[in-house]
C-alpha cells in the first residue's frame, strides 16, 4: 500500500487479518452480507427442492412404466394404467394453434406501436396492452365459458365448417368446447407477451438501420420487414418462446374450455384435455397414489418444458438487447 | 415494369402498415371489451348482500361472497409475510452486495421461477404444507402464493435498487457510514416507492390466482378461522361458481370476477403509474 498517493486509508482499518474481521464485524458489512446471500441463496433452494419435490413424488409411476409413460394412450386411474400422450397431444396442439395466431397479431401489434405510432400513443397503448396482461387466468376462463363457448357454437364453428369443412381437422361434431376454443382463449392471453417484449427489442433497433434503408428507396413496410425486423429477430424468437411457455402452462382458462377428454382427435372442435388442466381436475380426487405420482410427473413435463423454454427466451432477448441480432 | 412493380410496393406499403394498426387497436380493443363485459354483467349483481353474506346452499337463490374476500386477503396477508422479506433481501444481495456468478446464477433461477407454471407452484406448495399435516389450509395456500411473490419481488427491489445513483452512496459512506448503513438508511428509503410499487404488483398478480389454491387452500363454504383450516378465495369462487350448474351461482361469478377484475387493474394502474413518473423501466 502506498501511503504517499491514499493518505486518506491510513485513517481506515487494516485490510486483512483477524483485526480487520472483528472490525468489519462491529460495523454489520459481514452480517449484512451473510443475511441477504441466505436470502439470495434460499431462492436457489426453492428451486431445487421444487425438482426434488416432484421428482420423488413420482417416483411409483416412473418406477412402473418407465419412458412408456410418455407414450401410451390409456387414462384408466380406476384400473391403475397411466398414460400421458393424450394430455402431451392435447398440450402441444392448443399452444401451438394459439401461437400461430397470436404470433403475426402480436408482431404487427408490436410494429406498429415500435415504427408508427407517435411515441406517447405507443406508451399508452403498450400501458394498455401490460394491463391485458395483468388480467387474471380465471377471468379469461369465466370469457371463455359464457362468450367464446357460444360463439364457437354459434357462429366461428359453423363458419369454419362452411368454408374450409374440407379440412379434417374442421369435420366432425362442435360442442362448443374443445381445441380449438381453448386455443383461442390462450391466443388473448399470450398476446400482450408477444406485443410488450417485441416492442421494447423493436425499438433497441439503432435508427441508422431504418435510416440507411430508407435513404436506399426503401418504402416504409420494407425498411420495417427487411431490416429491422431481422435485426431484432432473436429478440422476437425470444417473446414467442416466453409466449410458448405461458401458453403450455396455462390452466385455469383451459381447464374451463377444453372439454376435459383425454382422447386424441384430429378434428379441432373436439374436446381434449391439457397436462395443467387434468392436474388441476383430478389432484385432489386422486383415487390413488399411482394415480396421484402420474400427476404429480405430469407436472414434472410440464415443469420442465418451461423451465427450459424460459431459459432459452431469457438468453434470446438478453443477447439482442446487448448486440443485435444481425448474425 | 417499373411503374407496375413501384405502384406494388406502394400499395403493399399502405396495407401492410394499416394491418399493423388494426392488430395494435384490435387487441386493445379487447382489454375494453372484457371491461364493459364484466360491468355490463356483475355489476347488476353487485348488492350489499354479495359483500356481507355467506354464500347459500347449492341451488338455492341469493347470499355473497363474505367469506372469500376475507379469505383472498388473509391469504395475501401470508403471501406478504411470506414471500416479500425473501424478495426484498435477495434483491438487495443482487443489487448490493453480489459478485458475478453467483448473481447470475440467483438471477437467472429468479427469472425461471417466475416463468414456473403455477399449478406446479400448487403441487410444490401440496407437498410441503399438505402432506405432512394431511389436510387443506389457509397456510398452504399462503405459502403457494408468497413462493410466487418471490421472483417479483426480487427483480423489482434489484432494479429500483439500481436506479440510485452511486454519488447517494458515495455521499453517505464519506459521512462514515459502514455498508450497511449506507444501504439501511440512504439505498433502500431512497427506492422504497418503487419497490413498494414492485411489491404490490406481485401481490395484484398472486391476488388473481386459482390454480395453486386449488389444491392447497381448497375453498370453504364457511368462514374459516385461525390459519390452518381450508379456507375460500375470490379467484376459487370465480372458477367454482362458473363451472356450477346453477344460473345464480353464475351470476355471482361475474359478480366475483368484477370484483377481483376492477381490484387487480386498479392496484396495476396505479402501480405503473408510480413507476413511469419514477422514470423507472416497468418491471
Amino acid at each position: 500500500m502506498s501511503t504517499a498517493t491514499t493518505p486518506i486509508e491510513h485513517a481506515a482499518p487494516p485490510e486483512s487479518g483477524p483485526r480487520a474481521l472483528l472490525h468489519r464485524l462491529r460495523h454489520g458489512d459481514e452480517v449484512a452480507h451473510v443475511v441477504t446471500l441466505t436470502f439470495a441463496a434460499l431462492i436457489l433452494l426453492i428451486t431445487t427442492l421444487l425438482v426434488f419435490e416432484l421428482w420423488i413424488r413420482s417416483a411409483p409411476t416412473r418406477g412402473k412404466f418407465g419412458f412408456s409413460f410418455f407414450w401410451t394412450g390409456v387414462w384408466d386411474p380406476i384400473g391403475g394404467d397411466f398414460g400421458a400422450i393424450p394430455f402431451i397431444y392435447g398440450t402441444l396442439v392448443t399452444s401451438i394453434l394459439a401461437l400461430l395466431i397470436a404470433v403475426p397479431l402480436g408482431l404487427a401489434a408490436a410494429i406498429f406501436l415500435a415504427e408508427l405510432a407517435p411515441r406517447r400513443m405507443s406508451d399508452t397503448i403498450a400501458f394498455l396492452i401490460d394491463l391485458l396482461a395483468a388480467v387474471p387466468s380465471v377471468i379469461y376462463g369465466l370469457l371463455g365459458i359464457f362468450v367464446v363457448v357460444p360463439l364457437m357454437r354459434t357462429t366461428i364453428g359453423p363458419a369454419l365448417k362452411k368454408t374450409l369443412g374440407f379440412l379434417p381437422i374442421f369435420q366432425g361434431p362442435n360442442y362448443g368446447v374443445g381445441f380449438l376454443t381453448a386455443s383461442i382463449v390462450l391466443t388473448i392471453m399470450v398476446v400482450p407477451f408477444i406485443i410488450s417484449v417485441s416492442r421494447e427489442v423493436l425499438l433497441t433497433v439503432p435508427r441508422e438501420q431504418r435510416e440507411a434503408a430508407l435513404g436506399l428507396g426503401a418504402t416504409r413496410w420494407e425498411a420495417t420487414w427487411k431490416v429491422v425486423v431481422p435485426w431484432a429477430r432473436t429478440g422476437i424468437m425470444g417473446s414467442i418462446f416466453l409466449a410458448l411457455a405461458r401458453a403450455l402452462g396455462e390452466t385455469m382458462a383451459v381447464t374451463m374450455v377444453i372439454g376435459n377428454d383425454p382422447k386424441i382427435r384430429e378434428s379441432l372442435f373436439a374436446p381434449g384435455y391439457t397436462i395443467a388442466a387434468v392436474i388441476a381436475n383430478e389432484f385432489n380426487e386422486a383415487t390413488s397414489d399411482l394415480h396421484r405420482s402420474a400427476l404429480i410427473e405430469l407436472g414434472l413435463v410440464l415443469f420442465l418444458i418451461t423451465f427450459i423454454l424460459n431459459g432459452l427466451a431469457r438468453l434470446l432477448i438478453v443477447a439482442t438487447e446487448r448486440g443485435g441480432g444481425h448474425s | 415494369m417499373n411503374r407496375v412493380r413501384l405502384i406494388w410496393r406502394k400499395s403493399l406499403n399502405v396495407v401492410m402498415l394499416t394491418l399493423t394498426g388494426v392488430a395494435a387497436f384490435g387487441v386493445v380493443a379487447v382489454l375494453f371489451l372484457i371491461l364493459g363485459y364484466f360491468i355490463w354483467n356483475g355489476g347488476t349483481s353487485l348488492n350489499l348482500d354479495f359483500f356481507l353474506k355467506l354464500p347459500r346452499p347449492e341451488g338455492e337463490v341469493g347470499g355473497g361472497v363474505a367469506n372469500a374476500i376475507v379469505g383472498s386477503l388473509k391469504l395475501l396477508f401470508l403471501a406478504a409475510i411470506i414471500g416479500l422479506p425473501i424478495g426484498l433481501l435477495a434483491g438487495v444481495y443482487l443489487a448490493e452486495f453480489g459478485g458475478k456468478t453467483f448473481s447470475f446464477v440467483v438471477r437467472y433461477t429468479t427469472d425461471l421461477l417466475n416463468g414456473v407454471p403455477s399449478i406446479v407452484i400448487g403441487m410444490f406448495a401440496y407437498s410441503l404444507a399438505v402432506v405432512p399435516v394431511k389436510h387443506y389450509s389457509a397456510l398452504a395456500g399462503g405459502a403457494a402464493l408468497g413462493l410466487m411473490v418471490v421472483p417479483i419481488t426480487v427483480r423489482a427491489t434489484e432494479e429500483f435498487l439500481r436506479a440510485i445513483p452511486t454519488s447517494l452512496r458515495e455521499g453517505a459512506m464519506a459521512l462514515g457510514a459502514s455498508k450497511w448503513r449506507t444501504i439501511a438508511t440512504v439505498v433502500v428509503p431512497a427506492a422504497s416507492g418503487g419497490i413498494i410499487t414492485g411489491m404490490l404488483l406481485a401481490l395484484a398478480r398472486v391476488a388473481g390466482e386459482t390454480a395453486p389454491l386449488i389444491f392447497t387452500a381448497l375453498g370453504n363454504q364457511y368462514w374459516s378461522p385461525g390459519w390452518n383450516q381450508p379456507i375460500s378465495a375470490l379467484p376459487l369462487v370465480v372458477y367454482n361458481y362458473a363451472i356450477s350448474p346453477y344460473d345464480d351461482w353464475h351470476r355471482q361469478a361475474w359478480a366475483a370476477g368484477l370484483v377481483l377484475l376492477t381490484l387487480v387493474l386498479l392496484a396495476n394502474i396505479g402501480c405503473r403509474f408510480v413507476i413511469n413518473r419514477k422514470g423507472v423501466r416497468s418491471v
